[in-house]
């Protein structure tokens, strides 16, 4: 009993060192000290966010055969190539905090693990990699920007990375869609009608308003999280629908309003019972994304197995 | 699933200009020396970051520990002659 007491004592002593480094505004790295249930949201929260890098290679992979010039399709490729990289940097930041990358992809694989939710839906048109770089990854970079001030250093490291790529993602989206809306009619309702799919999935990306947001709480008092769901979302339409009416898109949306006396737009309400459908893996291709990640995996097995036998071979030798 | 091999854990290490300290960027997974040096330029070197790369195995990488801080690094605050404004120069004196 005695001993019971002083480990819960110890644990107190922990977090209270723990959260006024925090509040210091000190980084936390690999070798601190830090409590349990600040690893697992770390864990949770950066493996996510590699799954959803890498599994977005797939919706945009989709166009690469398909692209409109040789220009579009090298600048499709390298952005591609980036999204891979972004997982990398995203997984081994994951790593510093116990878990090997092996785990990661299992829990993907077994369904544990969650990506992005905005990734199960289709790229149906050459319009729809216009929206995905303009609105999906506009989205991303809200949220990332934020992430650059998080507590956790290797984490804040990766987003410093990523934000200096997001930033071609983002206007070279912006310019297929631009381009689009100069072209024929057919163009235009082609870019109007991608705006209109993947609006409300692009707001979606922020998670649940914070009333309904069960880890919050803890994330922004350990300062994983510098600005909340609610404080993001909003950041990014007040920026995007400028943007929509600079090119002649209509933002699908026949609440949306300026609001003077908040200085933000105000918007329609937002079908949560689709996002919490998609989130449990109904979506449009939940099951194709989880399908392919497993098949290429399981395919390039025999990679690995060579390399490491080529290791071996060569330390043999030695 | 079979667990499979990951392959070990590399730093990587970019000079980014010649003249310039090394400076961590991130890690590599690799089966050998060769292969963690290409995935460094792939993963860490897409925009001219850098002219010269380092790779080194992460378990060959000693650390010292936070709890160690005090020990490690307070006694240097007492030895403030080691900085140059610790000493009082005559007045006049150019150039030094």
């Amino acid at each position: 009993m005695e001993l019971v007491e002083k480990t819960d004592q110890a644990q107190a002593e922990l977090l209270k060192n723990f959260e006024e480094k925090i509040n210091r505004g000190d980084a936390i790295e690999p070798k601190d000290k830090m409590p349990d249930a600040y690893r697992k949201h770390l864990i949770r929260q950066i493996s996510q966010h590699a799954h959803s890098e890498v599994i977005g290679m797939q919706p945009e992979g989709n166009w690469i055969t398909r692209a409109p010039s040789l220009r579009a399709k090298q600048i499709l490729l390298a952005k591609i190539q980036d999204e891979g990289g972004h997982g990398l940097y995203l997984y081994s930041a994951a790593e510093t905090l116990g878990i090997s990358r092996d785990e990661m992809i299992q829990l993907l694989h077994s369904g544990k693990a969650k990506y992005s939710s905005i990734f199960n839906y289709p790229t149906l048109t050459w319009a729809d990699i216009g929206a995905v770089g303009w609105l999906v990854d506009g989205a991303a970079i809200v949220n990332q920007v934020s992430l650059q001030r998080t507590s956790y250093g290797p984490y804040s490291r990766a987003m410093v990375r990523i934000c200096k790529e997001e930033s071609f993602h983002q206007r070279q989206g912006y310019e297929i869609m631009a381009k689009m809306m100069q072209g024929t009619k057919e163009q235009r309702e082609m870019a109007q009608d991608a705006m209109n799919r993947l609006w409300w999935p692009s707001l979606m990306m922020f998670g649940p308003h914070d009333s309904e947001s069960p880890r919050t709480s803890d994330a922004m008092k350990w300062r994983i999280k510098r600005h909340s769901n609610d404080e993001l979302r909003q950041k990014f339409i007040d920026k995007t629908v400028q943007q929509a009416e600079v090119i002649g898109l209509t933002v699908p949306d026949k609440d949306l309003k300026w609001n003077e006396a908040k200085g933000h737009y105000d918007h329609g309400p937002i079908d949560w019972d689709e996002f919490y459908r998609v989130v449990n893996g109904n979506g449009p291709c939940n099951k194709q994304r989880m399908d392919h990640h497993i098949r290429v995996h399981n395919e390039g097995a025999w990679v690995r197995e060579a390399a490491e036998a080529y290791r071996k071979k060569k330390e043999n030798l030695n | 699933m079979a667990t499979d091999s990951q392959f070990a854990l590399w730093e990587v290490f970019i000079q980014s200009k010649p003249g310039a300290n090394y400076i961590h960027a991130g890690s590599v997974h690799s089966s050998d020396k060769k292969m963690a040096l290409q995935n460094a330029r792939d993963t860490y070197t897409r925009r001219g970051e850098g002219t010269s790369i380092w790779v080194v195995p992460s378990d060959a990488i000693v650390a010292s520990n936070p709890d160690d801080n005090d020990m490690l690094f307070d006694p240097s605050n007492d030895k403030v002659y080691r900085h140059p404004t610790f000493y009082v120069m005559p007045g006049g004196a150019k150039a030094i």
